[in-house]
């Protein structure tokens, strides 16, 4: 039994380590450093260099245009991305629908869209959320119904993520209302400039509008834009759920934010001539927060060489995703507690693209209630921490 | 990166569990801790023949040659027996502290027979007003002629009814609270001047305060230089909090097995109560304490059997016993709360479990203190 890397992994680890250090641009990273929000060209700009070395999809089989990288190899680099800030590509093109694409699509759809996917040329969005079908996804109600070569689309889409970016959207689409919920759905592909789509934005607690919601009012689709087979989207959009995705627990950033909140802790006065470093109580905090780290590190690591040896990805992993969040959470609020008043300001637009004003409060106190506000948001996505529960009692407990 | 167990640990492994399957059921146990001795010699004497006795010492000293992770494979399963033999006190504390700090003679007079099960140790370092800081130690130690002669009290000293031989840590030098100045002394359990008060623990160890009046040892009772035996005690006692870290691990898989099946079972309102989803959460958490706890051991484990420096191996300890310690609680408290009355009565083995990790918990330094400890270090 040992933690430690072969020589081999270690080598590559240093080839990852050069490369974020003289390819991961500073501008970038001295906005990451201050929680300020990147632009879409900042991300696709970034995604193009990782694609230029050939890591843009890790997850990818090299057929593809993958690295054909092992589990921990998998594992060095997105450690290695975390600990340094850099943003992983965004997910819905990359890690949600190209899996699909690749197991279910026909061999023209790979060729026409997976290409644009590896070279972030094209921005992919998700629409599966709606109104009324959240934790309940399979209940989802938007319909597309048949007419000759074309799915007409009517219903409506929610919590989609930088929609105002997307050039397409992945949908899950009832065309068959008379069977069980989960076997009258079906996996659609939509160009999100065709006539009928409108996006109406959604501000969040921290005064943006990362999400949106969807409609769709008569919204004509070129039928061999469905993904596999018609009724079967349920189906294709479960392995996407379950599929492998590195870093779920976000250690790296974990320890990236426990360095800057002891960073800032000690520059924090405690209000009695002290810091709040050497405050009894917020130390405990930190000293909890560290262990939690290790203790789901080592979580993810047992879980990692399963998956080396071959084991599929289990239900464990909810365990990861239950504890990486609140523990995330944890930390936000540790953050607030810092700020002590100076997080009470709300001037949301100097986190905006395009701001130039003069910061609000001392170090990272301005963006500290807003994120608290905003990563709430942790525990709900991705299937709620009370679904991972669910999960873990059906899966693992047998209950 | 390699989280599987060697053959030799999968082998050590199944033999623990064959002993508990076949050996401990919860009656017998019960049986074990009604006896005088409170435990049982002729399973003191099947771990010798088992090998067991040898896993703490090295090749050289003619034992198995054990790590960390050796410690924690067969403590994970001795948890799950709630096994009260004073394994971890006598062969692994005592056992260690001998083959540490041992000269020639006095480790091939003591090891052998600690190996072959003839010889029960058992360490006397905690006193009253030192809680959880073993260098903490008012106990004296004066020398006289040849001889030094100690007086003092210890507390809680796990296996001492038991033992024919106490390890105990007394001060030569330096103020309480000193590193520097203490020493540990190889002490007959029935020599003069020592009394021995036994008593059960909560989880059906045996244990017991020990004071020294006047107690004469000749000076080659010392284990190790005069006064120096502070790191070797503090990383002895590391060992053995991670030991009980483990056992608690093994503890805590037996609660979450036992508290899932009486809920599948257990019928009210007309169901299992196990389908209810108020309980499925407790469950789940139950279990995601009991991976993380398991996690920060394996880890722990890892880095004593490496190549960190002293300071570094004591905080990975504090971080799992800490972290452990938290898991104790959420899980031994919500087994019971989950079989509800039973849970709270003395004839099921969950409740003797709870009251097990509970112990686990408090052993060589709680939740709190360990917490403390790893912000310190």
């Amino acid at each position: 039994m040992n933690a430690d890397f072969t020589a081999e992994e270690l080598a590559f680890q240093s080839e990852v380590r050069e490369f974020l250090a003289n390819e991961f641009p500073a501008e970038l990273k001295n906005k990451v450093d201050n929680r300020i929000r990147l632009s879409k060209e900042e991300i696709v700009r970034w995604q193009k260099i990782l694609h230029k070395k050939g890591w843009m999809a890790p997850n990818w089989p090299q057929e593809y245009g993958g690295t054909g990288w092992t589990p921990t190899q998998k594992y060095i680099f997105s450690t290695e991305m975390g600990l340094m800030g850099a943003p992983e590509p965004t997910p819905f093109g990359v890690t949600m629908v190209a899996p699909v694409i690749m197991a279910y699509g026909t061999e023209e759809q790979k060729q026409r869209f997976l290409p644009d996917i590896l070279e972030s040329n094209v921005w992919w969005c998700q629409g599966y959320s709606e109104p009324n079908a959240g934790s309940d996804l399979a209940s989802l109600k938007t319909m597309a119904v048949r007419d000759g070569d074309h799915y007409v689309v009517n219903g409506n889409k929610t919590w989609n993520t930088y929609g105002q970016y997307a050039d397409w959207i992945f949908c899950l689409v009832r065309t068959d209302n008379s069977v069980k919920k989960q076997e009258g759905i079906s996996f659609l592909l939509i160009d999100m400039k065709t006539p009928g789509i409108t996006l109406k934005p959604i501000v969040l607690l921290d005064g943006h509008a990362e999400v949106n919601e969807v409609f769709f009012d008569d919204v004509r689709v070129p039928a061999e834009n469905l993904i596999g087979e018609e009724n079967k989207g349920w189906t294709y959009a479960k392995v996407l759920l379950t599929h492998e995705r590195t870093n779920i627990a976000g250690v790296p950033r974990g320890k990236r934010r426990l360095a800057s909140l002891k960073r800032i802790a000690a520059e924090t006065d405690d209000g009695f001539g002290g810091t709040m470093a050497e405050n009894a109580d917020f130390k405990a905090q930190l000293a909890e927060v560290e262990i939690e780290l290790q203790a789901l590190e080592y979580a993810e690591l047992r879980t990692l060489a399963a998956l080396s040896v071959g084991k599929a990805p289990g239900p464990e992993s909810s365990i990861l995703k239950i504890v990486g969040t609140e523990l995330a959470q944890k930390m936000d609020e540790m953050t607030v507690e810092l700020a002590g008043y100076n997080c009470l300001p709300f001037v949301p637009e100097q986190f905006e693209e395009g701001f130039e004003g003069e910061q609000m409060g001392p170090g990272s106190s301005a963006a500290a209630a807003i994120n608290y506000f905003n990563n709430r948001k942790l525990s709900i996505f991705g299937g709620s921490n009370e679904v991972q529960r669910n999960i873990i009692s059906k899966a693992v407990l047998g209950l | 990166m390699d989280f599987s167990y060697s053959e030799e640990q999968q082998m050590l492994q199944e033999s623990v569990q064959k002993f508990v399957m076949q050996k401990y059921d919860f009656y017998t146990r019960d049986d074990i801790i009604k006896t005088e001795a409170g435990y049982s010699t002729e399973n003191w004497t099947m771990f010798a023949e088992l090998g067991w006795l040898t896993v703490p010492f090295s090749e050289e000293d003619g034992g198995f040659g054990g790590n960390a992770v050796d410690l924690m494979v067969m403590m994970e399963e001795f948890g799950k027996g709630m096994l009260v033999e004073p394994y971890l006190s006598a062969a692994v504390m005592g056992g260690t502290l001998v083959a540490d700090l041992g000269t020639e003679e006095q480790k091939s007079a003591l090891i052998p027979q600690i190996m072959e099960g003839g010889l029960i140790t058992a360490v006397a370092y905690a006193e009253q007003g030192s809680r959880f800081n073993p260098l903490n130690v008012k106990t004296s130690a004066a020398a006289e002629g040849g001889d030094v002669v100690l007086n003092g009290a210890k507390v809680a000293v796990l296996g001492a009814p038991n033992a024919q031989i106490l390890i105990v840590s007394a001060r030569d030098s330096g103020a309480q609270t000193d590193a520097e100045g203490i020493s540990l002394y190889l002490v007959e359990a029935a020599a003069p001047g020592v009394a021995i008060t036994p008593f059960t623990t909560i989880d059906g160890r045996k244990s017991g305060d020990v004071t020294l009046t006047d107690v004469r040892v000749p000076a080659s009772a010392r284990l190790g230089a005069a006064g120096g035996a502070a790191e070797a005690l503090s990383a002895v006692i590391d060992r053995a909090t991670l030991a009980a870290a483990a056992e608690a691990v093994g503890a805590m898989d037996s609660l979450l097995a036992k508290t899932v099946e009486y809920s599948k079972t257990r019928k009210q309102f007309g169901t299992a109560i196990g389908t209810f989803q108020a309980l499925q959460h407790r469950m789940a958490d139950m279990f995601i304490q009991c991976q993380l706890a398991r996690s920060i051991v394996v880890r722990a484990a890892m880095i004593l059997d490496g190549d960190d420096d002293a300071a570094t191996k004591a905080k990975a300890v504090s971080s799992a016993k800490s972290r452990v310690g938290k898991s104790i609680r959420l899980v031994g408290q919500e087994a019971v709360q989950i079989h509800g009355g039973i849970g709270v009565t003395d004839e099921l083995d969950v409740g003797h479990l709870f009251k097990r990790v509970t112990a686990l918990d408090l052993m060589f330094g709680n939740a709190e203190y360990h917490l403390q400890r790893f912000a310190s270090l």
